[in-house]
């Protein structure tokens, strides 16, 4: 009896002794958990909660109802989706312009990053720069508003230098042209942000050992041999964790672009799933068709991201998430 | 053999240098461009051929704006929601990077874990309306600054910054006694100005420069709208880059429009909104290099 009794006292002190250090840590950070725990609340509350809103697009939602309410449909609103010929276009438009978007908007910045690394006049240099960054600190609306005046049939600069040069006999309506959209879009965002997506290439570069380019100088190396046996290498695990975080977005592109510089001529090119799905969510009330365009959007994203995840790791032995 | 690989690199420099002059031009045109628009005599506009120095100068197109009501309460929405969403953003951001940043804190895993999650997924558009909606944030101020106000790229960048800070500053004033929040609001606060200033920079351009969020959730409460809102409205009244000012009838901005011609009213308001980033720019780019950085290598 006594022995069951310390052994049953010897257990619980035991547990007690193993518990007590989270407890008495925990009461000793007490500030550092007030100072956390109510902005995870928060991050909880605004990013994770929307996620519970997944199963309208299982049911056929009625705003007013509760959820035992709902009525259940299953994968009805999907089937619905993948036969719908407009989320064909819709799908159709959205991969072309983040693909065009991906191969311009990694490349380009890349090679801008290589040339501004090349300048030796330090005052030009940072010039180029300052003016580069700058684009991307103005809004969307502001660069549809330029873009569009930029294009435009009268007084646009790009249409009096194409006639200027003789290229075209008169101006091109370009807003008004579907064939157009794409390129106006992929070109509009390189504008924007090429100075931006650089910063990262050129902070990578400047941390390569000037030795090497002392090195092959006495070799007697051109500059585009430096570039290409020296900067390009020094900066290829940059490229890549860059390259597949873009591959992870490349569905979610995002709609801001398409909204403003789209028009209802060009429709059937502009029209990308975000907005897809905020026409017949919002739009038309549609809740659970909409929410169940969101989920593919997102699903598609995941399966991007791991898939060029995995090819890296297998590549590199690395992995960036 | 020398010579012409001295000849080589000669070229290189003239084509780079070309090359970055365009991207000079092609970057700055337009932005000037529009300042001469927004400057010069709205009929004289409309006859075309302005570049990028006004032909008869005005200030004309400016007032006419600041007549248009919704613009002036848009401007001061868009005034309201940086400054309060960037100090909120601000504050809490620096509040979890610095529990985070402690290596002792026993939270430190799943809260930083839960926070990165959130940069790989979103609910998405129908169930983000749909909260806003139960949270009865819809039509209030409220939903330009509560939703994104922790953000957890912030927090990685703040947190990549404290991180290499010297523990030895936290110890000495433990040992005076301070508790967690001082040591956080007196010693390490200090120490972030330049990460701080970065993301202070982050969230009061995406305050600033938000649109949809008016759009889908405030468009029907003039009182509620902001600059970036009514600007896209009217560049959606008078898309395909027409000057007709019959595309502008029936606007809300018609009696501003009865002076001034809608071309020279989209310039006016686009300058608007570009200058106060113009004015913070110069004093904030060796910071946000330095975050930029430091953010992207970190995660």
């Amino acid at each position: 009896m006594e022995s069951i009794q310390k052994k049953a006292h010897t257990k619980s002190s035991q547990a007690i002794k193993k518990h007590r250090p989270f407890w008495r840590t925990m009461k000793q950070q007490k500030y550092l958990y007030l100072m956390s725990v109510p902005f995870v609340l928060w991050v909880f509350v605004f990013n994770y909660l929307p996620l519970w809103g997944w199963t309208m697009a299982f049911q056929n939602f009625r705003p007013g109802r509760t959820f035992l309410e709902q009525e259940w449909v299953g994968l009805e609103h999907f089937i619905q989706l993948f036969q719908d010929e407009r989320f064909h276009l819709v799908l159709r438009n959205t991969l072309a312009m983040s693909i065009m978007g991906l191969i311009i908007g990694f490349a380009i910045p890349i090679l801008f990053a290589v040339f501004l690394n090349e300048i030796r006049v330090q005052a030009f240099r940072r010039t180029v720069q300052t003016v580069s960054y700058l684009p991307h600190f103005v809004s969307w609306v502001v660069v549809a508003g330029i873009v569009t005046k930029m294009l435009s049939i009268d007084g646009g600069i790009v249409n009096d230098a194409l006639v200027g040069i003789g290229l075209v006999n008169e101006p091109v309506q370009f807003m008004t042209k579907g064939e157009w959209f794409w390129v106006i879009v992929t070109l509009s965002d390189l504008w924007k942000e090429m100075g931006w997506n650089s910063i990262i290439f050129l902070a990578a570069m400047a941390g390569i050992d000037t030795q090497l380019y002392e090195a092959a100088k006495v070799d007697g190396a051109s500059r585009l041999k430096q570039i290409w046996h020296i900067t390009l290498p020094g900066i290829r695990p940059t490229i890549l964790v860059v390259l597949i975080l873009s591959i992870g977005h490349l569905i979610t592109i995002g709609f801001e672009k398409q909204f403003l510089l789209g028009n209802p001529t060009v429709v059937d090119y502009s029209e990308v799933l975000d907005l897809y799905a905020l026409n017949y969510g919002i739009g038309l009330g549609r809740f659970s068709y909409g929410t169940a365009i969101g989920i593919f959007n997102s699903l598609v994203s995941i399966i991007l991201l791991f898939l060029a995840n995995g090819i890296f790791k297998r590549y590199t032995n690395q992995s960036v998430m | 053999m020398n010579k012409s690989k001295g000849l080589d690199d000669r070229i290189f420099d003239w084509l780079n240098y070309t090359f970055l002059t365009l991207v000079l031009i092609v970057t700055l045109y337009p932005f000037l461009n529009v300042l001469a628009i927004s400057l010069n005599e709205s009929t004289d506009t409309v006859r075309g051929g302005i570049t990028i120095f006004p032909r008869e100068f005005t200030l004309e197109n400016y007032k006419a704006i600041f007549e248009y009501d919704n613009l002036v309460t848009g401007f001061i929405n868009s005034t309201l929601r940086t400054i309060i969403g960037t100090v909120l953003g601000v504050f809490s951001s620096a509040m979890v990077a610095f529990t985070l940043s402690r290596a002792d804190f026993q939270g430190r895993k799943v809260i930083s874990t839960l926070l990165v999650l959130t940069l790989y997924f979103s609910g998405g558009l129908i169930p983000g309306y749909m909260l806003m909606r139960d949270l009865h944030l819809i039509d209030t101020f409220w939903v330009y600054v509560l939703p994104g106000m922790v953000n957890a790229f912030n927090i990685i960048i703040v947190r990549s910054f404290m991180d290499g800070l010297p523990y030895a500053l936290q110890e000495s004033a433990k040992i005076d006694g301070a508790n967690d929040f001082a040591i956080f609001w007196r010693v390490i606060l200090p120490l972030c100005t330049p990460v701080l200033a970065t993301i202070a920079l982050f969230v009061a351009v995406g305050q600033w420069n938000s649109w949809f969020d008016t759009y889908l959730y405030n468009s029907s409460n003039p009182s509620l709208t902001t600059l970036q809102y009514e600007l896209m409205k009217i560049l959606q009244n008078t898309t395909m880059g027409s000057t007709d000012a019959n595309a502008y009838r029936g606007t809300q901005a018609q009696e501003a429009a009865a002076s001034v011609s809608p071309e020279s009213i989209k310039m006016a308001i686009s300058m608007v909104t570009i200058i106060p980033i113009l004015i913070v720019y110069p004093f904030l780019q060796r910071f946000f290099v330095q975050g930029m950085t430091l953010g992207a290598v970190k995660s």
